[in-house]
C-alpha cells in the first residue's frame, strides 16, 4: 500500500514540474469556457429548462465540465500513449518483471497527476466562470465533498476505459487509432459537447447508462445538485459499479495479454 | 517519406482517418443536436450554420494538413532535437512542415467540404458564379490566416517550450469560436477576433456578406472583401516573428 502511495505522490510531482505547461492548459481552458458559455447562453434562451436544467445550471455545467477537462482526462491523459510505447518495445517486460502490480501501480500515478490536474487546472477556470457568469454552486460544504467522492470515481472510471484501450496494444502494436476512437467516444458519451440530458429520447438514456456519462455527467450532476438521497447513492453506485466492472476487465485482459507477450530478444 | 510510414500500420491509418473525420463531425453533429431542439441560433438557421461551420472546418483542415505539425516544435526545442533541423540543407519550415505530415489529416477537410457543400446548397443564397469565386477565395485566404496562427504558436515555442496548448486557444478555440454565428457572442469579443487576432476573416465576414446578413459590428461592406490581404499581412507578420523565433533558438544544455 505504501509503495502505491509512493507511486500516486510521483504522479503528483512529476505533472506539478511543468508549470508553463499547466499556465498555458488554464488558459485554454478559460478560452473554451467562454466560447462554449455563449453557445450555451444562445441556445438556452431559445429554449429555456432545455434537458431539465435552468440556464445558470447550463453553464455551471460548461465550466465544471472545462475545470475537470484534465483531471478526468477527458481528452486522455497521456499515460496510455506512454504504456503502449512500453509494449511496443518491450519495456514492459521489466514492469511486469516489478514485485508490484501493473494494473495498480499505473492507477496510482494516474490517480496522483489527476489530484494535480484537478488543483492546477481546475481551480482558476472555475473561479473564472463563476466570476463572469452566474452559476449555480452549492454553498453547502458536504455537497463539495460529495462531488469531490463523485470526481475520484470518475477518475477511477476514466482510468479503466484507457487501460483497456492501452493494453490493445498488445495486439495491435500501432494502438493511436483505438486510442483516437476512444476519446472520441469519450468526448461525445461524457457530455462534453451536450449535456447527455439534452440528448433526444431514448439515445439520452442509452448515452446515461454507459460508463462515460460516469465521467463527466454524473460528477455535474452531483455538484449541480440533480440528485438528493437515495438517488445520489444511486448515482455514487452507478460510477462504482462501472468502476469494478471495468477494473475487473482490465485485469482479465492483462492476465491474457501477459500470457502472450513476447518481447524481442527473448 | 512519413505518409509512407503511416501507410505501414493500415489498420490504425484507417481507423486515425476515421476518427479525424469523426472528430471534426462531432462538433456537427452537437450543432445538429441543438437543432433538433430549436429553429435558429442567435438568429441563424441550420443551413446559414453549416455554412459558416463548413468555411471554417475546410480551411482549418488544410492548415492543420500542412503546419498542424508545428506544434511539434516544442517538443524539439525540448528535447534538443531541433539541432537536426538546422543543420539539414532544407528550409527550417519546410522540414517543420513535413514533420510527421499526416495524409489522415484530410479527414477533417473532407467532412467539412461536405459540410459546406450542404450549408451552399440549402442555404438561402442566389448562387452566381461571382459568389462562388469568392467563397472559393475565402476558404483559401482562411486557410492563409490558420497557417499564420499556427507558424505563430510554434515561433511561441522557442520562448515557452513547454507551453504548446496556449496555441491550441487560438487554433482549436478558433475554429470552434467561427463555428457559431457571431450574433452568438459578446461584442468584445468579436472586436477581439477581428481586429486582434483577425480570425473573423476566415468565414464571419465573408459568409455574412454572402448570406446578405449585416455584421455585428457595422463595419463598411468592402472590410469583408479583405480577406485575402488580411492573409498576406498576416502570413508576413508571422514569418518575421518565426525569424525572431529561430533566431533567439538556443540549443538544450547551454
Amino acid at each position: 500500500m505504501r509503495l502505491y502511495a509512493a507511486v500516486a505522490v510521483s504522479g503528483f510531482r512529476r505533472h506539478a514540474t511543468y508549470r508553463m505547461a499547466t499556465a498555458a492548459g488554464v488558459f485554454t481552458n478559460t478560452v473554451f469556457g467562454f466560447i462554449l458559455a455563449y453557445t450555451f447562453i444562445a441556445l438556452w434562451d431559445e429554449r429555456p429548462h432545455l434537458g431539465g436544467y435552468d440556464r445558470g445550471q447550463a453553464l455551471t455545467f460548461v465550466w465544471v465540465g472545462q475545470a475537470l477537462l484534465a483531471a478526468v482526462s477527458l481528452l486522455g491523459g497521456g499515460f496510455e500513449q506512454e504504456l503502449q510505447t512500453r509494449i511496443r518495445n518491450g519495456d514492459i517486460a521489466i514492469d511486469l518483471y516489478r514485485p508490484a502490480d501493473l494494473q495498480l501501480w499505473w492507477l496510482s500515478a494516474d490517480l496522483g497527476r489527476a489530484a494535480f490536474q484537478l488543483l492546477g487546472r481546475g481551480v482558476v477556470p472555475l473561479t473564472a466562470g463563476a466570476l463572469c457568469f452566474e452559476l449555480t454552486l452549492p454553498g453547502d460544504p458536504l455537497r463539495w465533498l460529495l462531488f469531490l467522492c463523485a470526481v475520484t470515481l470518475a477518475v477511477v472510471v476514466g482510468f479503466a476505459l484507457r487501460f483497456l484501450l492501452a493494453l490493445c496494444a498488445f495486439w495491435l502494436l500501432d494502438g493511436d487509432g483505438v486510442i483516437m476512437i476512444g476519446q472520441l467516444l469519450c468526448v461525445f458519451f461524457s457530455g462534453t459537447l451536450l449535456p447527455l440530458t439534452v440528448f433526444p429520447g431514448a439515445f439520452a438514456d442509452v448515452a446515461q447508462a454507459l460508463p462515460w456519462s460516469a465521467v463527466l455527467q454524473v460528477p455535474v450532476d452531483v455538484l449541480i445538485g440533480r440528485y438528493a438521497g437515495a438517488g445520489l447513492a444511486g448515482a455514487l453506485g452507478f460510477q462504482a459499479g462501472w468502476a469494478a466492472v471495468l477494473l475487473a476487465l482490465g485485469r482479465l485482459t492483462q492476465a491474457r495479454a501477459t500470457r502472450k507477450a513476447v518481447v524481442q530478444g527473448g | 517519406m512519413w505518409v509512407r510510414s503511416t501507410m505501414t500500420y493500415r489498420a490504425s491509418f484507417v481507423l486515425m482517418t476515421i476518427g479525424n473525420c469523426v472528430a471534426g463531425g462531432l462538433d456537427f453533429l452537437a450543432i445538429l443536436l441543438m437543432f433538433s431542439h430549436i429553429d435558429a441560433l442567435g438568429g441563424f438557421t441550420l443551413p446559414e450554420v453549416a455554412l459558416l461551420y463548413g468555411a471554417t472546418c475546410t480551411s482549418f483542415g488544410l492548415a492543420d494538413l500542412i503546419l498542424g505539425n508545428a506544434e511539434r516544435v516544442g517538443q524539439r526545442v525540448r528535447d534538443g532535437t531541433f539541432d537536426t533541423l538546422l543543420v539539414r540543407p532544407v528550409p527550417v519550415l519546410a522540414q517543420v512542415a513535413a514533420d510527421r505530415f499526416a495524409l489522415r489529416r484530410l479527414g477533417r477537410t473532407s467532412q467539412g467540404l461536405v459540410v459546406l457543400g450542404w450549408g451552399a446548397a440549402s442555404a438561402d443564397v442566389a448562387w452566381t458564379p461571382l459568389k462562388a469565386l469568392f467563397l472559393l477565395v475565402t476558404v483559401v485566404a482562411g486557410t492563409a490566416i490558420f497557417c499564420a496562427v499556427f507558424l505563430a504558436g510554434a515561433a511561441f515555442q522557442f520562448w515557452a517550450a513547454d507551453a504548446s496548448e496556449v496555441a491550441n486557444s487560438f487554433t482549436y478555440g478558433g475554429v470552434t469560436l467561427l463555428q457559431y454565428p457571431p450574433t452568438v457572442f459578446a461584442q468584445d469579443l468579436v472586436r477581439g477576433v477581428t481586429f486582434v487576432v483577425p480570425l473573423a476573416f476566415v468565414n464571419w465576414l465573408p459568409v455574412l456578406r454572402l448570406l446578405g446578413r449585416d455584421d455585428p459590428l457595422h463595419l463598411p461592406g468592402w472590410v469583408s472583401l479583405c480577406g485575402p490581404l488580411v492573409a498576406v499581412l498576416l502570413l508576413m507578420l508571422t514569418g518575421l516573428v518565426w525569424r525572431a523565433g529561430l533566431r533567439s533558438y538556443r540549443s538544450t544544455g547551454s
